[in-house]
């Protein structure tokens, strides 16, 4: 280890500290601050100044201090004991700080990000002699009832000789289970445990091609606009549109392996409620509590800024380690343009040139970045896992030609913009349909047709194309009214209310709507589609759609999603008896 | 002794340089004498080692360049507590202007607080009964909530603030303590005395705790105030157990108080000239409510904004509502009708009704009325805007049900009295009798069932 460095503080303004004369800290370093040690990083070095950000509140603090570096880049420990847990923003856990500091979060507390005393029921899974790349297996644990943990030696080493193994049995992770021996002949102690750095991706083999739905359990979400695993997709909304209740619903029923959730720069009720209502709830795909299969990653808006910067990172540094042992990872960034806040407001501080609104010119780079860390991979240790990022942004006054919403377009292929119009009449999801988009609709497409039904993309097509025709002669009814229109477009109108009603608001309270297999969505979707023909037939011959709705069916084909229960869809076929009824009573009342 | 300094290096505004300082912490008080007399406050917002720039709480008129000593104190910014200042009134940096003396206390605590550890947090599930239909039926008030006020000037938000202390029943009919914290930033002598007068009137001062800084006050100082009063407020509640109500008003005063300190330190501006961090220095307010899990009291607040120009975009209800639970709106079109409380429900939004209410808390149906009045009377808008088209008389049968709906619900259900005290029952069988102007079919948001036990045509 090379000698302790130390610098000494000249100057202070709220998170971002100066030192005075380059003293040798590298970028990106890790660095304590002052006589309480608070947690740091170097963002800028010049010949004259090194500029840190500090991650904890600077009150108090004085210039002449002391700044102690370490050496090593701001990095998160990755190993047991990260699921089923809550951390902040740099990985301590905020269950030991309570402990350390009670129910407030004091400053300078040092806590070790995994619990360091428990004993995991290990077994290794190498043997001496084994020559071994980075990112191999080295050892497997049960983490959760939910995950088996898989251990692997870090992909900084390249390649290694296996010198020695400990038998199977209970270690900490901080016990040495192997000792490798590198090319340059000098041994090395893997543990259970690994240190990353959390702003460099962790490296995989190759990329994979989108080809598989993250499904969701929403139908707005899997029919019309679907993400591909290993997908990104951004939910912009104003306030109170429902982006963490989108983001809640995804992270309970979305059939991912492991969720990190990251609450940067949100509230603390909001945190509270997640890490509550998720030890409660069960995981649709494996029984176990949520919670196995949940990290939380919880920096709130009182929380110091630069740490919020930082959760970003740490959080998708979680999810490649999971991705890396094999899982489908889905990330929930609850929001992103609050940390591209913390971005402009320690850019402000460092006196840079500002961009648009304030924003730093580097936010671009930044947030493609972030985004192109997603991905299907074959991993180094010949696994495949994903990362999928969901990302919720905040626009400014809900004007999505802000600059995070713009910049993060470009770089996400899923756009699900949430609208205050309908979240005012309270339907929710209140995606909007016509300015949602989803790339992923022709990379799934076989997908679908394989893995649910033949004809379920033809149905989507219809489905949307009912939706636009709506939205088109909305534009007359608006002026005119609704009565004057062919019966045609009222049958048109009729059918995508019902679209609308009972396919796409959902309700996430339901016991039998809240998470929808996809089967269920696309059976919905023909007994939709059934009645729209018949119905259509109808008008043809002359009916108007004042006698066609005066029976109930249009009600009650709104109303399955709350009739039907995911586990009876049989039922269907009574629908569409009762869609034939509907044709031959109108027909006969009517000879 | 802590070393005096004569003179000051440069003013600017509401900030002073201090250059040659030793010693001098981040975010550390400093008092100033000037002229050998007025005594003034001041904190230290930018600090090196040679020179400390300090934001002098009561405005910099009278002080020079060479007739003021600075003083360091060595502490952040300290205010002492005890139960006695219930019942007291204050001045925006917490000393007492009632003339009745100091709070003697062992405990000085610091008014910047500290976060809460969302560890330690419990989430908020008991419903506060306001007694107002608008509010408790459609955007149910929590006890550990925040929940703003939106409001313009002229507004009756005062009011509708007033009527929230009186009737809320945050303690009533039970053993636990309840007390108002109330911080004014910049607000006119006549709406600190309305509720001044309002608290009296309703028996409620000696449990009530006032932080004033009017509209002439130092302006500087406002920035302190709220911070001071929610100090005051969680050491009420976490350290003395009791349920304590926060009113903060007008939030748009104490921003406005920020963009003039930012612009004097020349910080570069994001929105309309607000600094970068006003989200985040706002959250640091907003952020204090709640409750402690294993803990008697909870902090709740109901901060007060008057929206400029009416505008619910602009950075500061913009940024208020990404961080606070949910909103109440005012509108001044409902206002115009005579209408009060004048809450327009549509903009109207409290996140954590949903799990305060229902079976064991109101009543069951009660989620259900909500969605179908919000979904019916969003409909109601479209029905209005086709009528100011085509004329009442050419809108279809449903379409003038909904405008009829829509009178009767602005009328019935979100009017009320200054002193009508509803219960919750009675708002949410209002909701059914006027769902009942609309056709069963029209009815989509409701459960057949409850549809089948409450429903009733009119």
């Amino acid at each position: 280890m090379a000698e302790e460095k130390t610098g000494i503080i000249y100057g202070i303004n709220g998170p971002v500290i100066y030192l005075k004369n380059a003293v040798g800290f590298k970028m990106s370093e890790m660095v304590y601050v002052g006589k309480q040690r608070l947690v740091g990083e170097v963002i800028s070095l010049t010949t004259e100044t090194t500029t840190i950000q500090v991650y904890e509140e600077t009150g108090g603090m004085k210039p002449g201090e002391l700044v102690y570096g370490t050496g090593d880049a701001i990095s998160v420990t990755l190993g047991p004991g990260i699921l089923n847990n809550i951390y902040d923003g740099i990985e301590r856990p905020l269950a030991e700080i309570a402990k350390a500091s009670g129910k407030y979060i004091t400053r300078g507390v040092s806590v070790s990000s995994l619990d360091e005393e428990k004993k995991w029921d290990v077994k290794i899974k190498v043997k001496a002699g084994d020559s071994i790349r980075g990112g191999a297996i080295i050892a497997e644990c049960q983490e959760t009832p939910s995950i088996l943990h898989r251990s692997m030696m870090t992909p900084l080493i390249k390649s290694a000789v296996v010198k020695s193994v400990q038998p199977d049995g209970q270690y900490t992770v901080k016990d040495p289970i192997v000792t490798v021996t590198l090319p340059d002949g000098s041994d090395r102690d893997l543990t259970l445990a690994q240190k990353w750095p959390i702003r460099i991706p962790r490296p995989s083999l190759s990329r994979y091609p989108a080809s598989e739905p993250l499904v969701t359990g929403q139908r707005i979400l899997d029919t019309l606009f679907p993400i591909a695993r290993g997908g990104t997709a951004a939910i912009p909304g104003g306030f109170g549109t429902g982006k963490t209740m989108t983001q809640h619903s995804i992270a309970k029923f979305s059939n991912a392996n492991v969720i990190i959730y990251i609450g940067c720069g949100e509230r603390g009720n909001e945190m509270t409620e997640v890490l509550e209502d998720f030890s409660k709830l069960e995981d649709p795909q494996t029984g176990n509590k949520l919670m196995a299969r949940t990290a939380l990653i919880a920096n709130t808006s009182n929380m110091p800024v630069a740490a919020r910067e930082a959760s970003i990172y740490t959080g998708i540094t979680l999810a490649e380690y999971y991705r890396d042992m094999g899982y489908d990872v889905a990330i929930m960034a609850d929001s992103t343009s609050r940390w591209a806040e913390a971005l402009r407001e320690l850019s402000g501080r460092m006196e840079e040139m500002p961009a648009e609104e304030g924003f730093p010119a580097y936010l671009a780079s930044r947030l493609a970045a972030f985004y192109e860390r997603a991905g299907q991979m074959q991993t180094l240790n010949n696994l495949e896992g994903s990362v999928s990022i969901i990302g919720a942004v905040s626009p400014q006054g809900g004007d999505f030609s802000e600059p995070v919403t713009m910049n993060t377009k470009r770089f996400v292929r899923c756009f699900w913009g949430l609208d205050k119009a309908l979240a005012y009449a309270r339907h929710y999801p209140a995606i909007n349909w016509m300015e949602s988009y989803s790339e992923y609709v022709g990379d799934l497409a076989p997908w679908y047709k394989e893995h649910v039904d033949q004809g379920f993309v033809n149905d989507r097509t219809q489905i949307v194309a009912l939706l636009n025709s709506e939205d088109k002669l909305m534009e007359t009814v608006k002026l005119i009214g609704s009565d004057v229109l062919p019966d045609d477009q009222k049958l048109t109108l009729e059918i995508a209310r019902v679209i609308r009603l009972g396919f796409l608001q959902q309700n996430a309270f339901h016991p039998s709507d809240q998470n929808v297999p996809l089967k269920k969505q696309f059976l919905m979707m023909e007994t939709i589609l059934y009645l729209y023909q018949k119905a259509r037939a109808l008008v043809t011959q002359g009916h108007p759609m004042s006698i066609l709705k005066e029976e109930d069916i249009f009600e009650k084909i709104i109303a399955i999603k709350y009739d039907v229960p995911n586990d009876k869809l049989e039922m269907f076929d009574d629908y569409k008896k009762k869609i034939d009824d509907f044709y031959n009573k109108v027909l006969e009342k009517n000879a | 002794m802590s070393i005096e300094y004569l003179g000051l290096s440069e003013i600017n505004g509401p900030l002073v340089i201090l250059e040659g300082v030793k010693g001098a912490a981040f975010d550390e008080i400093v008092s100033f004498k000037i002229d050998g007399k007025t005594k003034r406050l001041g904190r230290i917002i930018e600090d090196y080692e040679d020179k400390a720039v300090i934001q002098v709480f009561e405005g910099t008129d009278g002080m020079s360049l060479t007739n003021t000593h600075t003083t360091l104190t060595g502490k952040p910014m300290e205010i002492a507590l005890s139960e006695d200042i219930l019942g007291r009134t204050f001045d925006g940096i917490g000393r007492p202007i009632d003339g009745l003396g100091p709070i003697v206390s062992e405990d000085k605590v610091d008014v910047n607080g500290l976060p809460l550890n969302p560890c330690t947090r419990e989430y908020p599930r008991n419903y506060i009964n306001t007694g107002i239909s608008a509010i408790d039926g459609l955007t149910t008030l929590i006890r550990g909530q925040k929940l703003p006020i939106f409001s313009g000037n002229g507004l009756p938000h005062n009011e509708l603030a007033a009527q929230l202390v009186q009737q809320s029943s945050l303690g009533a009919n039970s053993e636990e303590k309840f007390a108002v914290v109330f911080a004014a930033m910049g607000v006119k002598y006549d709406v600190a005395e309305f509720f001044r007068r309002t608290f009296e009137e309703s028996g409620v001062s000696d449990h009530v705790t006032m932080f004033l800084n009017l509209a002439n006050d130092p302006v500087v100082e406002r920035l302190i105030t709220p911070r001071v009063a929610l100090t005051a407020a969680e050491y009420l509640a976490f350290e003395k157990g009791m349920h304590i109500l926060v009113i903060m008003t007008d939030i748009t005063s104490y921003c406005e108080a920020m963009r003039e300190v930012s612009s004097s330190k020349g910080e570069i501006p994001s929105r309309k000239g607000y600094p970068g961090y006003l989200y985040s220095d706002l959250a640091s307010l907003y952020e204090r409510a709640g409750i402690v899990a294993g803990q008697p009291g909870s902090v709740t607040q109901i901060p007060i904004l008057t929206m400029p120009n009416d505008d619910i975009t602009h950075p500061i209800p913009d940024l208020t509502g990404y961080i606070t639970e949910g909103q109440i709106v005012l509108d001044r079109n409902l206002f115009g009708q005579g209408i009060y409380p004048p809450i327009s429900v549509l903009p109207s939004l409290s996140r954590l009704m949903k799990d305060g209410i229902g079976e064991g808390y109101t009543r069951e149906d009660h989620q259900a009325v909500a969605n179908q009045l919000f979904s019916s009377y969003a409909k109601v808008t479209d029905a209005r805007s086709l009528a100011s088209v085509i004329g009442e008389d050419e809108l279809s049968d449903i379409d003038k049900k909904y405008l009829a709906f829509g009178t009767a619900f602005e009328k019935e259900f979100v009017g009320q009295g200054h002193l009508e005290n509803r219960p919750v029952t009675e708002t949410l069988d209002i909701g059914w009798k006027l769902l009942g102007i609309l056709p069963k079919s029209e009815l989509d948001r409701v459960d057949t069932k409850l549809l089948d036990k409450y429903y009733k045509p009119a």
